[in-house]
């Protein structure tokens, strides 16, 4: 069973680049824990030390919030996409640093 | 859905167009979903941009050319030459001059008919609901998460409509908060990121067409509002992926325990949004980091002298490529595993663009055990303005 995560253009520094993974997983908590054992960086970004997922990140399965659906819990199909959902402020893009 | 929006009451509203008018808008005449009708609606309505940057400049030249009536513009910034890769409300020539300046001149070349009011100040706590409560719909294109969450919470205690445009290098986020109906930012990021897990301006960077597309989004959201005619984006976030062309759009629902909009609202004004966002005034605060510093010139004058000094650039290598000090590129993301190619006996000097990004690098080496390492003072900017202005500034 595969199941696409699509990975937002800010984490995909932390992902080896990458704009997408498939992962064979049966819920969303499942697929979002085997894509950050291979990224370390990335798990840092989307979980608490306690394995929680951050309350600024959101994360989809196809087009709805995990969090009217069972959160990490949410059983996923064959073919279903989940899509982190990333806070960007950007309106003009100032280089600061 | 077809959301309308009331004209604040107050002036008496404009019934009859000039024929000058009837031919500027003649393209939207003939449209029976814009109509006379329609167009006096456009005349009659007040829209304030917060931001006339890049999601600011295709709003505000649309919207003057569709004929919204009343236009205010805020912003606190003045046109520099980096902002013409996108800006394209600006032209050279204003260079220096202040961005409400600048933006007011150009819509009103483009038409004169309409009203513009700018208001050249940093949007705060202090004034956002005098500002905002004169105009009936609030169009965010502002470039930082204080700003975001302080527009979201004084649309929700006026009950105005905030048409929402984000960007981030390829990427962008469009939809419509502030629907008596619909959710507000909140339902959607109920907490900012905290500084330290926002990606660093070394990965920043915006592609110039974006913001025009999704300013342009922007735009059309708030002529739909304007005219009560079609699906607006309340309840959808519309994402825009530039590099693969896809528009996709994921449903946002209204957060009933939402201290905003939710059905018992805990925040009742304004707040301190720096503070809320962990952020004070304009400094990133991960790079706060106190580290021994040399200044450009000092540099200068010891290289002059021949001292034997390792330059290390902890930049990323497409700015390597713009300008660099002949240092050895390290970036600061790869510094942990490439700590090894440093030689610890030797002087080292840290650099990046702006000393930011090299403040940490000092940091981190220090802490690894190095002891004779300096952070060049403002950077590569510095050294172009002080030591070698041949050295392109980007």
């Amino acid at each position: 069973m595969s199941i696409k995560v699509m990975i937002p253009t800010p984490l995909r520094v932390y992902a080896g680049k990458r704009d997408s993974a498939d992962i064979a997983a049966a819920t969303v908590g499942e697929a979002l824990g085997r894509l950050t054992s291979e990224f370390d960086e990335l798990r840092k970004h989307l979980f608490t030390e306690e394995g929680k997922l951050r309350a600024f990140v959101n994360v989809y399965l196809n087009d709805e919030d995990i969090r009217y659906l069972a959160k990490e819990n949410t059983p996923t199909k064959d073919g279903d996409t989940i899509s982190i959902i990333p806070s960007i402020a950007g309106g003009t893009s100032k280089n600061a640093d | 859905m077809a959301a309308t929006v009331q004209p604040q009451t107050g002036a008496k509203p404009v019934t009859s167009l000039s024929n000058e008018e009837i031919l500027r808008y003649s393209r939207h005449l003939i449209m029976p979903e814009v109509g006379m009708e329609g167009q006096l609606k456009l005349k009659n309505a007040k829209v304030l941009l917060i931001g006339t940057g890049g999601l600011g400049a295709p709003l505000g030249l649309y919207l003057a050319a569709a004929g919204v009536g009343r236009l205010g513009l805020v912003d606190f910034d003045v046109v520099d030459f980096t902002n013409l890769q996108r800006q394209v409300t600006f032209g050279s020539s204003d260079v220096g001059k202040p961005k409400t300046a600048a933006a007011r001149a150009r819509l009103s070349s483009l038409n004169p008919d309409i009203q513009i009011e700018t208001f050249e100040t940093k949007l705060t706590s202090e004034n956002a609901l005098e500002l905002f409560k004169e105009f009936d719909i609030i169009v965010d294109g502002t470039d930082n998460f204080p700003t975001r969450y302080l527009v979201n919470d004084a649309c929700i205690l006026l009950g105005k409509p905030n048409v929402y445009g984000s960007i981030f290098r390829f990427e962008g986020q469009a939809t419509v908060f502030g629907m008596p109906e619909g959710p507000c930012y909140r339902c959607l990021y109920p907490e900012p990121p905290p500084p330290g897990l926002v990606p660093s301006c070394a990965e920043g960077g915006v592609l110039g067409v974006l913001p025009g597309i999704v300013g342009s989004i922007q735009a059309m959201e708030t002529i739909k509002l304007i005219l009560g005619t079609g699906e607006n984006l309340v309840g959808r976030l519309l994402l825009f992926d530039a590099l693969g062309m896809k528009f996709r759009e994921l449903k946002l629902r209204k957060n009933p325990k939402c201290p905003m909009c939710g059905e018992h609202r805990t925040i009742n004004k304004l707040i301190d949004y720096y503070e809320f966002c962990g952020v004070r005034g304009e400094e990133a605060p991960a790079s706060n980091v106190q580290v021994p510093e040399i200044t450009p010139r000092d540099l200068k004058s010891r290289l002059d002298r021949g001292d034997e000094l390792f330059i290390l650039d902890v930049r990323e290598p497409h700015e390597f490529q713009i300008c660099n000090l002949k240092g050895l590129l390290i970036p600061l993301g790869e510094l942990p595993r490439r700590v090894h190619e440093l030689d610890s006996s030797r002087e080292i000097i840290a650099h990046c663009r702006s000393g930011k990004r090299s403040a940490e690098a000092v940091d981190f080496l220090r802490k690894a055990g190095f002891r004779k390492i300096l952070n060049l003072k403002g950077g590569i900017l510095a050294w172009s303005d002080e030591v070698d202005p041949s050295v392109p500034k980007y």
